[in-house]
């Protein structure tokens, strides 16, 4: 049984997009805060928190996000956690998210120059303050593109939340092509509706770096 | 009078450098010490440690009564009794000279934005940067963006003040307009002690003169020692410098 590509198709495809845009800000919201915690941890003085938060990202930096969606969707589970497939899907790309956001912060926060952070302290502002007030600005201009470039990954990874039986983007195409099997034109719309959410993120970034700019022309 | 800045005999060693080998010497309220030595003499890291900003081996290090070598030392405290102006300005490229010299006016002295403003504009007048204060630090010339930072550290009002080489970095005009600025405050009796390469600035206009050489205090007198030098360090240091 396999008829035509139909609107109905195409309804339910761009329908799908929304889960993956939904996925997407989940991951990098949640990912964003556990980031922004991870790179606070990396750079303390507090030996004990910076190797801890170094464990973290190697080791999950180390781990392919698939095998994180299992550990949190099947393995939960075999404790008594049954989790939606969002949830599941949610939590593993936050863990995996923080990681490498934290990473990221944690080096533009790094290339800032040691001397800004002497200025800022001698004019008695806590290492807190100086952080938020005179390093973050700074490092924010280099942080972006790494950041959306991060964010467009995560759009990209989000369909391997499919393998969970979560159906967005890519799971509505497979569901589709399993029925009318046309596996050439499903999945080439999919790839171009991912293509259509991810190149504007990439010229945003560019523009928004030329624009936060300001202070180091 | 009393000693503002008091360093006994202290060392300090970066690696396997000994960098300063039992340095003393004081400054006196309202007192301009201006210090001078070839590079690698220890000047810099001498001006460092009373700022905390590097810990040192052995000795004492006291300042407005507070104790820098105590491990537990207020750095809070004692960064409100002392104002830093480096060689590379370090100013915020993110904001503009107002906001760069009201930034520790609101945050640290938790002054309303009015009251910020206030004192943002009288260290500028004092500085001659009034008309400068919606500048960001790029759109500055060198001397002008020092003069901001000597005016960002005067707005704290601290009780010493500690230039480290604030020139070096300067063509000889731009020197001039900074060194300028330096002199109105020392004729206004703020206790400065700085680290120079500006003989001449030096001799005019500092109260005493300490000569460094190989990290100890090797000669120390009035702008006349320049000219009459006691050791044959500071003669040939002088006979090469100028």
């Amino acid at each position: 049984m396999s008829g035509g590509f139909t609107a109905a198709h195409l309804l339910y495809l761009v329908q799908s997009i929304w889960w993956t845009l939904v996925l997407s800000a989940l991951a990098f919201v949640l990912g964003g805060i556990g980031g922004f915690g991870v790179m606070l941890a990396r750079i303390s003085p507090r030996r004990w928190l910076s190797r801890t938060a170094m464990v973290y990202i190697e080791a999950i930096q180390g781990i392919p996000l698939l095998i994180l969606l299992f550990i949190v969707y099947f393995g939960l589970s075999v404790y008594g956690f049954q989790v939606p497939a969002l949830v599941a899907a949610g939590m593993a790309l936050m863990v995996y998210s923080s990681a490498y956001l934290g990473d990221i912060w944690r080096g533009c926060v790094e290339a800032m120059p040691k001397p800004q952070w002497e200025a800022a302290e001698c004019l008695s502002l806590t290492r807190w303050q100086s952080l938020r007030l005179v390093i973050i600005p700074q490092a924010m201009r280099l942080a972006l593109p790494p950041t959306v470039g991060f964010l467009v990954q995560v759009i990209k990874m989000t369909s391997l939340a499919s393998v969970i039986g979560f159906i967005e983007l890519t799971r509505a195409g497979q569901i589709i092509n399993n029925s009318i099997f046309q596996p050439f034109l499903v999945f080439g719309l999919v790839g171009a509706f991912y293509f259509v959410l991810c190149y504007p993120l990439s010229r945003w970034s560019q523009s928004m770096e030329n624009k936060l700019n300001v202070g180091n022309r | 009078m009393s000693a503002i800045v008091k360093l006994g005999d202290v060392y300090k060693r970066f690696g396997s450098n000994q960098v300063l080998k039992g340095v003393s010497f004081e400054v006196m309220k309202g007192e301009m010490i201006a210090v001078i030595g070839a590079s690698g003499s220890g000047k810099s890291t001498a001006l460092r440690c009373i700022d905390r900003l590097e810990t040192i081996d052995q000795g004492e290090i006291e300042v407005c009564g507070i104790r820098v070598d105590d491990p537990n030392v207020d750095l809070h405290r004692l960064r409100r009794e002392v104002g830093i102006v480096f060689q590379s300005y370090n100013l915020f490229p993110h904001l503009t000279v107002e906001e760069n010299i009201m930034l520790a006016l609101r945050h640290v002295k938790k002054c309303s934005r009015d009251e910020a403003r206030g004192v943002a504009m009288k260290v500028l007048e004092q500085v001659g940067l009034a008309q400068k204060a919606d500048a960001y630090p790029e759109q500055l010339s060198g001397g002008q963006q020092q003069r901001v930072a000597i005016a960002r550290s005067l707005a704290m009002s601290p009780k010493v003040m500690l230039f480290d080489e604030v020139t070096s970095a300067l063509d000889p005009q731009l020197t001039g307009e900074v060194l300028r600025v330096m002199e109105d405050l020392a004729a206004d009796g703020m206790t400065m002690l700085l680290v120079t390469h500006e003989m001449a600035f030096a001799k005019r206009v500092a109260d005493r003169i300490i000569y460094m050489h190989q990290g100890k205090v090797w000669e120390v007198g009035d702008g006349s020692m320049l000219d009459a030098p006691r050791t044959p360090e500071l003669r040939a240091f002088l006979d090469n410098g100028l």
